[in-house]
């Protein structure tokens, strides 16, 4: 039939037609729809260590700084960074990237980085106390800010921080040790949909 | 000549916190106005313009001096 033919014919027409006009309209239009969207990031936080708890509130605080919508879930080791008293320490044992080296004295001195047996940090009692005390003290020296500081400062910022609810009761921590803000207690099941939808999406 | 409605030193610190001191500053000012902030941490540089282009804000300087790094930005 020809009419058949005809409307074939059209529909060819109407599509390329189409076509040109998405190629043409799409791109600007596309980058209007990511200007005008909140950019948004979503961390997952399973670590416990001093030098471990920096960067998600680091990244957190940032973000938030920029305008971002961020959430943080915390599982495993990371509920640590949500009690009330953060206590995190570092361990330079097993650690074997981290640099050992003195926050005082003179620049040589400072400068250098102290070989560390294994054996001399597993066996010294309180080894770990003091490479935590010269950690905290290098940030303090470089004026960068502390774990407290930067998690108070996700809070004022509205960073929404979650935490895991089968890792509180595998440690067996009660929801009292946490500090107020946090505002969900949930498990993978909750956060995924909000991964998932986020922008950046980080396991730290 | 610009005026400065507020100023801001976050000489010493480091990142990220120039630009968290900064936000809140941003925060307390009026769309006009114009906030002046000092930094020695040299990353302020490249992450203030980063910051100004995020937010929207409009970076009017960025320059070096003996203080160190100063900074004005116009709230958007």
């Amino acid at each position: 039939m020809s009419g058949t033919a005809e409307n074939i014919a059209d529909n060819a027409q109407l599509d390329a037609w189409l076509n040109s006009r998405l190629d043409e309209l799409l791109p600007e239009k596309l980058e209007e729809i990511d200007a005008s969207k909140t950019p948004s990031m979503s961390i997952i936080a399973t670590k416990g260590t001093l030098d471990w708890a920096y960067p998600p509130f680091i990244l957190a605080s940032t973000a938030a700084a920029l305008g971002w919508k961020v959430d943080i879930f915390f599982t495993f080791y990371g509920l640590l960074l949500l009690k009330k008293k953060l206590d995190a320490n570092v361990s330079p044992l097993g650690n074997p990237a981290m640099p050992m080296k003195m926050p005082f004295g003179p620049q040589w001195f400072q400068d250098y980085d102290w070989p560390m047996p294994n054996l001399l940090m597993a066996g010294i009692p309180g080894f770990e106390k003091v490479a935590t005390g010269l950690m905290k003290k290098t940030f303090k020296n470089k004026g960068v800010a502390t774990v407290e500081e930067l998690r108070s400062l996700c809070l004022e910022a509205d960073v929404n921080m979650v935490a895991c609810q089968m890792t509180v009761d595998v440690f067996g921590f009660s929801t009292d040790d946490f500090i107020p803000e946090v505002t969900d207690y949930v498990g993978a099941t909750s956060f995924l949909p909000v991964a998932r939808k986020s922008d950046v999406c980080l396991f730290i | 000549m610009t005026t400065v409605a507020e100023k801001l030193d976050t000489r010493g610190m480091n990142c990220p916190l120039p630009i968290l001191k900064t936000r809140k500053a941003i925060n307390q000012i009026n769309i006009g106005e114009i906030l002046e902030v000092t930094a020695t941490d040299p990353g302020s540089v490249k992450d203030m313009a980063s910051f100004c282009e995020q937010t929207g804000n409009r970076l009017v300087a960025s320059n070096e001096s003996t203080d160190g790094y100063v900074f004005l930005i116009e709230k958007a």
